[in-house]
Parts: C-alpha cells; sequence; structure tokens
C-alpha cells in the first residue's frame, strides 16, 4: 500500500479529499470510532489484558497437606514467586489461581468448591501433586476424592509427589502460556 | 565406668523401677486381668467395670501419680468375642513412668469414660467412636471427629472395605458435592507373595538380602537364581 504514502490527489479514492479543517475531522472522528467497532484496537487490547493477566497471578493459598511444604519453597526467596508478580492471598475475592496443594478429603471438597465459586472471573485451578491429580497414594481410601478434578476444573496439572518447588515454578509458567494463548476478555 | 555399662544402666533402672512397679499393681489392685512387662514396657489389662477405680487411683495415689494421658486407642481383633481393645497411655511425670492400660468390649458394651480424669480424653474417644464404633458411656459429646459429616461406617474396623461404599464428585447441576457409589476404573491391587505365580521374592542380584531378610533356610540355590 504504498499509494496511501504519496497523499496525491489524483488518487481516485482521494479526488474528492477535504481540505484541512473542521469538516475534515470531523470525518476522521468517524472513521477512528469506525475503527473501534470493528475491533481492530481490541485485538491489541487482548494482549494488554492477558500480559497484565500473566504478570499478576494471584494464588488462593489452598495448602492441604505436604505439598504445602513445597508450595511455600517455591514462595520463598529461592525460587521467589513474586518475580512474577505471584503474591498469596488469604480470600478467594482477590485471587485469579487456586493452587490446589494436597491430599483432597472428602470432608474438605465442599469448602474446596466454595471457595473455587468465590472466585471471581477469570479463575484458573492448578493441581499440585499425585493426590489433587488422581488421590495418588490414597487413591482407594474410602475419604480421599480420587483427583480435584472430580470437584473443580482443572487448568494444568503438576505431576510429583510432591513436586520440587521448581516443577510448581513450571506449572505455573505453563499455566502463563495458557493464558496468553487462550486468554480473552470476553465473558464465557 | 566402661561406656557398655554407663549406657546399660538407665536401661537396667527402668526395668526394675517397672518392675516394682508391676508388684504393686498386682497388691494393690483388685479386678486386674494381668500386669506384665512386654517388650519393656508395662502393661495392665483390666476388667470394663473397673477401669475408672483403677484410672482414677493410677492418677491420684501419691505413689503413681500418673497426671498425662498421653494417647487412646483402639484395636480390632475380629475373631475374638470382644472383639475391640481400647488402649490407654498413661505417663507419670513426678516419677517418669509410662504405663499402658489395655480393656477390651465389643460392638455394644459401653466403656466408661475417662474425659472427667484427664479432659483430653474427649476427643480420643471421639476419635475412637468414630473409627471402630467403641462407645463411651458418660461422654457427654460422643460424635463423630475425623470422617466426614454423614458418614456411614466405622472405617478401622477390619470388616470395613479398604475403599468405602460410596466417593465424591462435584455435581453441576446440583451445584453440589455429592456421594456416588463407588466405581473403581482399576480394582485395588493385593499383592500376594507367598503364591508361586506371583511371589517374586527374590530379585536376580539380590539374593545375599534376601537371604539375611528370610534366614538362611530359605538360601535360594544358585541355579534356581540363575
Amino acid at each position: 500500500m504504498s499509494v496511501t504514502t504519496t497523499g496525491s490527489n489524483d488518487l481516485v479514492w482521494n479526488r474528492e479529499a477535504l481540505p484541512p479543517g473542521p469538516e475534515q475531522e470531523a470525518v476522521v472522528r468517524g472513521i477512528t470510532g469506525e475503527m473501534a467497532d470493528k475491533g481492530f484496537v481490541v485485538a491489541n487490547l487482548d494482549r494488554v489484558v492477558n500480559w497484565a493477566r500473566t504478570g499478576s497471578l494471584w494464588p488462593m493459598t489452598f495448602g492441604l497437606a505436604c505439598c504445602a511444604v513445597e508450595m511455600i519453597h517455591a514462595y520463598m526467596p529461592r525460587y521467589d514467586l513474586d518475580r512474577f508478580g505471584i503474591i498469596p492471598r488469604a480470600s478467594p475475592r482477590q485471587s485469579d489461581v487456586m493452587i490446589v496443594a494436597g491430599t483432597l478429603t472428602n470432608k474438605m471438597a465442599p469448602a474446596l468448591r466454595r471457595v473455587y465459586d468465590q472466585m471471581a472471573e477469570p479463575r484458573w485451578v492448578i493441581s499440585m501433586g499425585s493426590c489433587a491429580n488422581g488421590g495418588g497414594y490414597y487413591h482407594y481410601s474410602y475419604s480421599v476424592v480420587r483427583g480435584c478434578d472430580r470437584v473443580v476444573p482443572v487448568d494444568v496439572y503438576v505431576p510429583g509427589c510432591p513436586p520440587t518447588a521448581e516443577a510448581l515454578v513450571y506449572g505455573i509458567m505453563q499455566l502463563q502460556k495458557k493464558i496468553r494463548r487462550t486468554g480473552t476478555i470476553l465473558r464465557d | 565406668m566402661t561406656d557398655a555399662a554407663y549406657v546399660s544402666l538407665p536401661a537396667d533402672r527402668t526395668a526394675a523401677r517397672l518392675g516394682v512397679l508391676a508388684v504393686r499393681f498386682t497388691t494393690t489392685f483388685t479386678g486386674l486381668d494381668s500386669v506384665g512387662i512386654e517388650k519393656g514396657e508395662l502393661v495392665l489389662r483390666v476388667r470394663r467395670d473397673r477401669l475408672l477405680d483403677l484410672m482414677l487411683r493410677l492418677r491420684d495415689d501419691p505413689g503413681f501419680r500418673f497426671e498425662q494421658m498421653m494417647d487412646l486407642c483402639g484395636v480390632d481383633f475380629p475373631a475374638r468375642r470382644e472383639r475391640f481393645e481400647v488402649v490407654y497411655n498413661l505417663l507419670s511425670l513426678t516419677h517418669n513412668n509410662r504405663i499402658r492400660v489395655i480393656t477390651t468390649t465389643d460392638e455394644t458394651q459401653p466403656v466408661p469414660s475417662v474425659h472427667r480424669i484427664w479432659p483430653c480424653a474427649t476427643w480420643w474417644e471421639r476419635e475412637c467412636y468414630d473409627l471402630f464404633g467403641v462407645v463411651f458411656s458418660g461422654q457427654p459429646d460422643l460424635r463423630r471427629i475425623l470422617t466426614d459429616y454423614g458418614f456411614e461406617g466405622h472405617p478401622l474396623r477390619k470388616d470395613f472395605p479398604l475403599t468405602g461404599h460410596v466417593e465424591m464428585r462435584y455435581d453441576a447441576d446440583r451445584r453440589a458435592c455429592i456421594y456416588e457409589p463407588v466405581s473403581l476404573t482399576q480394582d485395588f491391587r493385593n499383592f500376594d507373595f507367598e503364591s508361586p505365580w506371583e511371589g517374586v521374592l527374590t530379585l536376580p542380584g539380590d539374593e545375599k538380602v534376601h537371604e539375611t531378610r528370610q534366614g538362611p533356610e530359605y538360601r535360594v540355590p544358585p541355579e534356581a537364581a540363575r
């Protein structure tokens, strides 16, 4: 589209060009509005929003068992989740992601679901460790939920018993990648 | 004094002290089924109806002073007529003694509660009731403590199936966590090490470890190991 840079009035589409002035400005404003409607700007805003979301994933602290210790390690200075903008929250109203770290028992499951329901959209869930992934060591127990995906929808599964803090950080980075690729500001 | 003598002295003292205690129990109490030292620990077996008397004296008698109850637990022996044992582990800080008191019961016979003697017993009796179904009389708060609200059965009984009867999932229609009958995609695998078909007792190259573990009569002939 090099022709547009010439600015010549001989071109067909530019033959009735308006001289600079209030009339021209009115036309430009109209076109800008039209562009906004058609969504050019929205596409870029999407990226800005995803950037903001991945840069401040605030997790709901849901440490249920020994995996919580590894989760704590991930928060501590060596792995320092704070550098990703990840700050643990004690309230589901303020959190974006729930890290289910540990064995989910039958007695705890309704509480976990309630906390998930209280989280504001958009929300994500990381299932951390064998017990949360599929019951793990307690798969055949009478009192354990066989995977927290029976109770809440899970985005990322981190394997291990328990996973290292590094593995959890990797899982969080995978979630960031997922948000970057699939995130949208449209509501479901 | 050699090191060996120094090390063995406290153990000997403990054994002697426990022996003295055992003699005192047999001479001062009636209603004890047995008093004995099992694996270096003093064990009293007592009839259910004499339990409270015994416990009260164990705590208050200046010669015993078992001020603390460390633990209360149940054991299930399905073959016995009174299938449950209730085990009390007591500690005397004054005399630095530990003893174990054991009484028996079945599914219906109540065991007198000791929560007035040691208030900490309340939660343990609830736990024992929850997991074994042992009933404690005089316990004002005999509710379940560990299992889920509305749980049915007593999971530490030997006849309770490992996987239980129900499993939980979230139901999107009813917007609640619900219980359903258990359906397992793969059954629990019980390894039978005695079976000639399954029992791989010795791994190749591991014969020496196996021999140490099982004794020389289980020695694997070299040709069989190969």
